[in-house]
């Protein structure tokens, strides 16, 4: 034992230690202070942010977990999607059409929803369906990747359209449809969005553990029955982003051409 | 075959009246910024007028299904859009994007024969000259066998001598099949030498019309 209290083989840490660990973050301080970086502002935003909404976080889970009931754990699932659009509004730079906005939402909500309860509902198989102690985890998951996903699939379609737009519209004087113009556009955003979920799979066991089995570990579960749930997750995932992307850019870029199949960036 | 009536767009083009005959060469002329490129924009409906009318073959452009209509009426922009690929696929491309079946390398030599073009078909498109990508994109808008060719300065790129032999080769081959040629040039000499019509716009009117 290393000085904290150990509840079930688990060290439970004291106050003073998890103060101990914004040590981490006086030491970036100091290191963007001492080069000259003006960040000092945002890492202590970031940070005050973090705690707060963990801690918040750690209270509203403790209640919903001792407190289940559907409405708690549909209420949580639809904080987590209108945050995730929001954030995904937020993370493109160039002013977003209403008709994009609402492929967005539309993309994230039913993408992520049907992937969470077919991973919940048929690969776990949990009872009741509104557990919160396994809906919420997995939907968080689910939920912050496909956002990910959307993101750089997002970005990478509205500069695509803006970059080649004289590839497009030269497609559409040949007489391309707007799928056919766009397609090398909608494969490229597509690929963008997917490549961050394929590529941590590959690294994952070898260069990380992922956070799910961590904590999983930690909590004194079998490394066995951790991987097992990881696997699970991990395809869970693969298969959520896949979905929220492949609908977004189907109905994404076709926000970028009028009823005359004229380019549109407006 | 076009016939314009009363069409307006933005502030950049006003024509009371203007007539486009089938099977005919038409070159618009007049200075930058005259909404000579607005007007081929126009008849491939890239954009739409806000009044007036546009009819094509005795149909108004509204009724028309702007897909179906480009690939009748094919546009070739002033600067050539070059997709990522070889000479080959850059050819063919029109083809793919206009559902129409692909042609074998026989055509293919004799667009490019006609054209000018002496390259390998397995050349990377990209890494041609600006007057090679130019008239690659000429003989990929010829393979379409459309009605009509919009074409905005498809000579810009080329010297005089090579424009002379391209464009002379280029009107002699829709000639020969009745197709009918839009267009845009800055060059007196291609006017003079190669249209049945000669169209001049200024500050986005019809300033003057002249058939040989």
């Amino acid at each position: 034992m290393l000085g904290g209290v150990a509840v079930r083989g688990i060290i439970e840490l004291q106050m003073w230690q998890v103060a101990v660990a914004y040590i981490f973050i006086v030491i970036l301080l100091f290191i963007v202070r001492a080069r000259g970086i003006p960040r000092e502002k945002e890492i202590l935003v970031a940070s005050l942010r973090m705690t707060l909404q963990l801690v918040l976080t750690g209270y509203i889970l403790a209640y919903v977990f001792t407190n289940s009931h559907p409405l708690y754990t549909l209420l949580a699932i639809a904080i987590m999607e209108a945050f995730a659009v929001y954030n995904i509004y937020k993370r493109v730079k160039t002013p977003l059409s209403p008709r994009l906005r609402e492929i967005i939402a539309v993309s994230m909500v039913t993408g992520t929803l049907a992937s969470l309860f077919y991973f919940l509902l048929v690969v776990v198989r949990i009872s009741p369906w509104y557990d919160p102690r396994y809906v919420i985890p997995i939907a968080g998951m689910l939920i912050g990747n496909s956002m990910t996903g959307i993101s750089l699939g997002l970005s990478r379609l509205v500069d695509g359209m803006r970059t080649q737009q004289h590839l497009v519209e030269a497609a559409l004087m040949l007489g391309a449809t707007p799928g056919a113009a766009s397609k090398q556009i909608v494969n490229a955003s597509f690929d963008a969005a997917i490549l961050p979920t394929i590529n941590s799979m590959v690294g994952m066991g070898i260069v990380f553990l992922p956070g799910m089995m961590t904590g999983q570990i930690l909590s004194g579960v079998s490394p066995l029955t951790a991987i097992e749930y990881q696997i699970a997750i991990m395809l869970g995932i693969l298969g959520c982003v896949a979905l929220t992307v492949v609908m977004f850019v189907q109905l994404g870029y076709k926000t970028f051409f009028n009823e005359e199949c004229q380019l549109d960036l407006q | 075959m076009f016939c314009l009536r009363g069409v307006g767009y933005r502030d950049i083009l006003d024509i009371e009246r203007l007539e486009i005959p089938e099977g005919k060469v038409t070159c618009i002329v007049g200075e930058s910024g005259s909404g000579k490129t607005t007007l081929l924009r126009l008849l491939n409906k890239l954009i739409s007028y806000d009044n007036g009318d546009i009819v094509y073959k005795g149909h108004s452009l509204k009724d028309i299904d702007s897909v179906e209509l480009r690939r009748r009426v094919v546009m070739l922009p002033q600067t050539p859009a070059i997709f990522p690929g070889t000479v080959w696929d850059d050819l063919l491309i029109g083809l793919v994007f206009s559902e129409k079946p692909l042609v074998g390398e026989k055509k293919l030599l004799e667009i490019m024969k006609m054209v000018h073009l002496d390259k390998g078909f397995d050349e990377d498109a990209e890494k041609l000259s600006g007057g090679e990508k130019q008239r690659l994109a000429l003989g990929r808008v010829l393979l379409l066998d459309p009605e009509a060719f919009l074409l905005d300065e498809p000579s810009s790129a080329l010297d005089e001598d090579t424009e002379e032999v391209v464009i002379g080769g280029l009107v002699k081959y829709v000639r020969e099949r009745g197709k009918t040629v839009v267009m845009v040039t800055h060059s007196k000499q291609v006017a003079r030498s190669f249209s049945d019509k000669i169209v001049e716009i200024s500050h986005g009117r019809v300033v003057s019309c002249w058939e040989g």
